[in-house]
Order: C-alpha cells, then structure tokens, then sequence
C-alpha cells in the first residue's frame, strides 16, 4: 500500500524493519528527522535498538565500529560536515571490513557554510571503500537500505555502504512510498551474524597494524573485494525485484537511450528533472537520453561504456567539484570511455542548493550540442 | 576473583626490555580475567602487541584509531547489552590517547555512562612517535617538542588532572595506580571492571627508552616516582578520595637524577629554583592527598 510519507521519515521506518541493534548518530541538517525518529522508536519500544546519543559525527561512526565488530547490525546517518569529520573513521571502517550501513542526505561543504544539497560529502569519500549508493527518489532510497544491508554483509563481501539521497530535496520530500512489511523485510534480510567477532569465547585481534610486507596485499584485497561486489549488488537487487516488484538489479539505468544523441549523465534526485525534460525534447523530435548512475563505488565502468557507445555526445551534470580538475563523475565517464571518440562534456551544477529546472537542462544539451562544455553551469555574471 | 596465574599477554611482542606498558597489560589482564574484550588506541602498545600476522593478546582485542577508543568500547558495550553477553570492556590507552587527542570521545562516552573500565597507561608523553611532549608530561621534563636548551627547562606547564576531570563527569571508580604495585593494581582493575559504568584508572608506567635510563630500573623507578610524592596512589569512589597510598616522602631530587629526561636540571650546573618548584608539586600533592607518614620522634 502507498503512504504519503517524508523522505526521512521513510528511510528511518526502513531502517527499523532492516533491525539494527546499535544505532549511533549525530545530528545534523539534513539528516535530523531520520535519526529523531529512530530515536522515537527506541523510546517507543517500535525498534529493539540502543541507540547512542554520541557527542560527535567522529565518535557515531567510532562508536558503530565497536558495535559492529562485537556482532551487532549497525547503523548511522550524516551528512556534508560530519561526513567529513569521520574522513578518517571511515577509511578504517572499510579496511575493517565491517558491514556498517550508513544514510547521507547530502549537503555542500563548507566554506562558505551551506546547508543546502550537493553531492560534494560522499563524493568527496569516494576512495574510503565504502559502496556507494544514490537514490532518485524517496522510494528507491529506502529500497536502497534493505539491498545495502543484504551487499554489505554478504560473506563475500563484508564492506560499508552509503545510501546517499539529496538532502532537502528528497529528505524533506512528502512522496507516496510502498513499504515492506517486516515478515518480508526478514525473508530478504536475513539476521547477521559475522563468523568473525569480538567474543571471550574464541578471541580474536581486530585492526592491527602491517608492515610494508602486508599493507599492500589489504589494498589490493580492500579493492579486489569492492570490485566483486557488483556480483552481490546485481543479485541483491534481482533478489528484491523478484519479492517485491521493484528490480535493482542494474547497477546504471537508462532512460530512452536507445537512439539518444546527446546522452546526460547523472546521479540522485536531479534525474527526475532530466527525465521529464527529456520528455519535453523527445515531443519536439530531440534525441536525448539519460544514463543514471546508481552504483558510483564500485564503479560500473563496463556498463557505463556499454550504455554510451552509441552517443554522439555526453554530458554529464556533476553536483560536486574536484577541485583544480573536473566533476567526480565526468572523471569516471572519461575513464570508462577511454580510447572511444565520443566527447564528454562536463557540467558542474546545482551547488549548494541552487535549483536546477528543466530549462536548465535544456540549456545543458544546446550547450553539449554546440560543443561547449566543462564549465559550471549558471553562474552569477558578475563572477565572469 | 580472577585467576592471577593466568597470563592473557602473551610473551612474543615487540615491547623494549623494561617496557613499564607491556607491564601494564600483563598485569591489568590479570586483575580483569579472560571474560574481557580489550580496546586500544593507536600508540607504542599497539604496536608492539600486534604486527601482523602476529597478536599478543589472548583475549578478544580491538584497534581503531588514535582518538576514539572510548566511543569503540561505548558501540561494543552497547552491543553486548543488546546481544545479553556478559564480557567486560577495558580500553588501554596512552597518555596522549587519553590527556589529548581522544578527550572528545572520553568526555561523550563518560557523560553517557556506558560501562567499561578505562585505563590510561601513562609513560607520560608520546613514545611512539619519538618521545614528544602530552598533557601528561611532568614539568620540566625535556622531551623531542619540549627540549631543555639555553632558554628552556624543557616542558612548561605541570600535568593535567585527568583523575579529577573524569571524576567531575561523575564516574563511579576513578583510580591511580602503578606498575610498582601489581597486587594493588590488579585489585583495583577488578573493582573497576566490576563497578558498574564508566571507570577510570590512570596507571604509572615508566618508558625506559623515553625517560632515558636502563631498562632494570622500571620498577625502582615507578617506585621512586611515589616515594616522592610525584606520583600519588589514591582511590576516589563517587568523586571522593576513599583510599591513598602514605609514604615516607623522600626528595623529589632522588626520582628526577635517575632519568635523562630530567638531567639538564642538574648538568652542566644543578638549577637549584627549578628543583625546588618541582619540590613544591611533590609537596602539593602531599598536602592534598595526605600522603606523608609522620615519624615519632626517637
């Protein structure tokens, strides 16, 4: 059945039925509600948690990693700088290899100090080892969290994932959502319980250090393993589509590419305005399409050069900067097409909140047309 | 009681001889018996226990990082509450773990009243890294970041009061102890493992390599530092001194020629002011904590 709900309250009620029994966060905008509302449940006796009021963003992720290791399903929330705040957190949290699952609603970085959206958070985490997700709408994100509970802890994988949603505009967002019911959220999502834990029983030394004749094979392990992941992402998300209806199987998503000259590429809730701007163009004889990227790590790189190889062009919208280079995902698209003659484009949009409408993504495929790209789209003139 | 026969660190590691922390573990193990999962920060412990693929712990065991050891142990034992098992939480932690770097996470953790036992191994500044100056440093000790030289007596500033500060936080067992007194210490391990909540024990653990003397020396020098009045053994229950360690005070100057750390206080020309400021600590701390054993006259 359909609800009317909020886009973090949502989340929060997916988070329940997934059962973790040690929530530890930190609140921040945007993530506020969802983790008001799990603590509203533990109150209410509605999720069997403890939930730990932590005195910062570093000590909510410190705290889940302790959780975690001694076997407990474990869950956190942030967003933009507190995010940033457990950079280091998070980089030992996947060398780890514990299956923690954590919400970003995310928001720009300061400076200047912006509570608005951008991707700019976990883009910038990017190479912590964590998978990432970024849902389109409020329905795929909370899907989104039974799929990473189910690819994290799979035996085979054992890594942390990010769900990222957009902060404010999908977080704050009102949208009819289908729950799970929690007799199916159990049938998918089974209990966890790690062959390797903190315990008196059988004791074992967790995160020690290596010498340079070890560091190198945990790299090379930590990235073998993000890398196979795909195998357990693509069957979690067959898996759901088969009990649910709702396949997220694909690790990238089209959207009326199969002739599409111009081919935009983005990720989270901006596809929304894409497609429907698409829509649009396709009325007035345009061939534009969108591929959506729903896996930014591990990176699907075949698919993405599969899905692309007939463009004429692509451009893609990038609502994060690497700084003194190019977008985050525009580097990726370059990378997967390496050696391929289509041109890639790159648009730096929607910073800090600003709106992006669908006159504006028309204005992207005029521009990608006329061969004029890498830029940040929409500045104020007088920057100029 | 624990069996204190039993050995839960291993011999093997990679500890200097007369290494007052590996001490510490043997003997804080000891005192919290083999139903412990142990938290450590990143520093010389840490170290020296756990090259992979090798492990000196016999007890379930867990690094993260250099900061965080207490919101580590707060997620471990708030997992054990849900999952109902009954291990207990020790952190071991170094001075600048503890007295800096991780003073965040400690003041959230002890505010929220998670129950584990904290123990700071104290050698009193950053051994691991080369020997530079912590929070916990003593005055006038001369470290790599606080060298004694032409214009300097070395560091600057007395101790913090960690004890004092983590019983402000309304900790239920707050504790000193020192690796020259194992049965003490390890009795006060167990007090603190059995007290429910946040406990704390700062234990004095002298580093040969840092404090620059021979590695036999730990104990008479661990010794000394109470002998003095440096360092003072004291028990504090709900925020009020219970138990403290009396002593025939001898001078402060006894403690401080045995160590390299302290010597340009007395070469190439003996700074007489100095001494007598540190005189002045040892005697402070007499008077707090009442630690002087009147002698009847003959």
């Amino acid at each position: 059945m359909l609800k009317i709900t909020e886009g973090s309250i949502a989340v929060a009620d997916a988070v329940r039925l997934c059962r973790p029994q040690v929530v530890a966060a930190y609140p921040i905008t945007p993530q506020t509600h969802i983790v008001e509302a799990l603590a509203d449940m533990v109150a209410n006796a509605t999720l069997d948690a403890d939930y730990i009021t932590v005195e910062s963003e570093f000590s909510a992720l410190s705290a889940c990693i302790g959780a975690s290791a001694a076997g407990s399903r474990t869950y956190s929330a942030t967003t933009s700088q507190g995010l940033a705040l457990m950079f280091e957190v998070c980089f030992n949290v996947a060398g780890m290899r514990l299956p923690i699952v954590m919400t970003i609603a995310n928001r720009a970085l300061g400076a200047p100090l912006s509570i608005w959206n951008d991707q700019q958070d976990s883009i910038s985490l990017r190479d912590s080892g964590w998978l990432q997700f970024y849902a389109e709408d409020n329905q795929e994100a909370t899907d989104l969290h039974y799929i990473a509970y189910r690819v994290a802890e799979d035996p085979a994988v054992l890594l942390p994932a990010f769900v990222c949603f957009d902060g404010f505009i999908l977080s704050h967002t009102y949208e009819p959502i289908e729950m799970l019911s929690q007799e199916d959220a159990d049938k998918y999502l089974p209990k966890f319980e790690p062959k390797d834990r903190l315990d008196a029983k059988d004791p074992i030394s967790f995160g020690m250090y290596a010498t340079p004749d070890y560091y190198l094979e945990f790299r090379y392990e930590n990235d073998k393993v993000l890398k196979d992941a795909r195998t357990a992402i693509q069957n979690a998300g067959k898996e759901f589509g088969k009990m649910f209806g709702r396949d997220y199987s694909a690790m990238v998503e089209g959207y009326q590419l199969e002739d599409a000259e111009t081919v935009l590429v983005a990720m989270g809730s901006i596809c929304g305005t894409v497609k429907d701007s698409i829509d649009e163009m396709r009325a007035e004889g345009k061939k534009v399409g969108l591929l959506r990227i729903r896996v930014f790590r591990p990176f699907p790189s075949e698919d993405v050069a599969k899905a692309l190889l007939k463009a004429k062009r692509v451009a893609v919208l990038d609502k994060n900067i690497s700084l003194g280079a190019k977008g985050a995902v525009a580097l990726e698209i370059k990378d997967a097409l390496y050696g391929s003659p289509v041109p890639v484009y790159d648009y730096i949009i929607a910073l800090g909140g600003r709106d992006v409408r669908k006159k504006d993504i028309r204005e992207v495929v005029a521009l990608a047309e006329k061969g004029k790209g890498d830029l940040f789209y929409g500045l104020r003139t007088e920057v100029l | 009681m624990t069996d204190k026969n039993c050995e839960l660190f291993d011999c093997g590691h990679r500890a200097c001889g007369g290494c007052g922390a590996a001490l510490a573990a043997r003997l804080v193990l000891k005192g919290a018996g083999e139903n412990t999962i142990v938290v450590s920060s990143t520093g010389c412990m840490e170290v020296f226990s756990t090259p992979y693929p090798e492990t000196a712990w016999k007890v379930p065991w867990i690094h993260s990082l250099f900061e965080n050891a207490s919101a580590v142990a707060s997620g471990i034992e708030a997992s054990l509450k849900k999952q109902g098992r009954t291990e207990k939480v020790v952190i071991m932690a170094g001075d600048g773990a503890t007295f800096d770097i991780g003073m965040l996470c400690i003041s959230g953790a002890f505010e929220r009243g998670h129950d584990f036992t904290y123990v700071c191994y104290d050698n009193e500044a950053y051994m691991n890294t080369g020997i530079q100056r912590s929070g916990a440093t003593p005055y006038d000790a001369s470290t790599t970041t606080s060298p004694a030289g032409s214009h300097s007596f070395g560091n600057k500033r007395p101790k913090k009061d960690m004890p004092m500060i983590l019983a402000a936080h309304g900790a239920p067992y707050v504790a000193t102890a020192s690796i020259a007194y194992p049965a003490d210490l390890m009795q006060k391990v167990e007090k603190a493992i059995n007290t429910p909540g946040p406990c704390y024990i700062q234990l004095h653990a002298p580093c040969c390599t840092g404090w620059g003397f021979e590695g036999e020396k730990t104990m008479e020098i661990a010794k000394l530092a109470i002998d003095t009045g440096l360092w003072v053994n004291y028990e504090m229950i709900d925020g009020t001194v219970t138990k403290v360690k009396k002593v025939v005070r001898k001078p402060v100057e006894e403690y401080l020629k045995t160590q390299k750390r302290f010597r340009h206080l007395f070469k190439p020309k003996r700074q007489d002011a100095e001494i007598a400021l540190i005189q002045a600590i040892a005697d402070r701390n007499a008077a707090k904590y009442g630690i002087d054993i009147k002698l009847k006259k003959e």
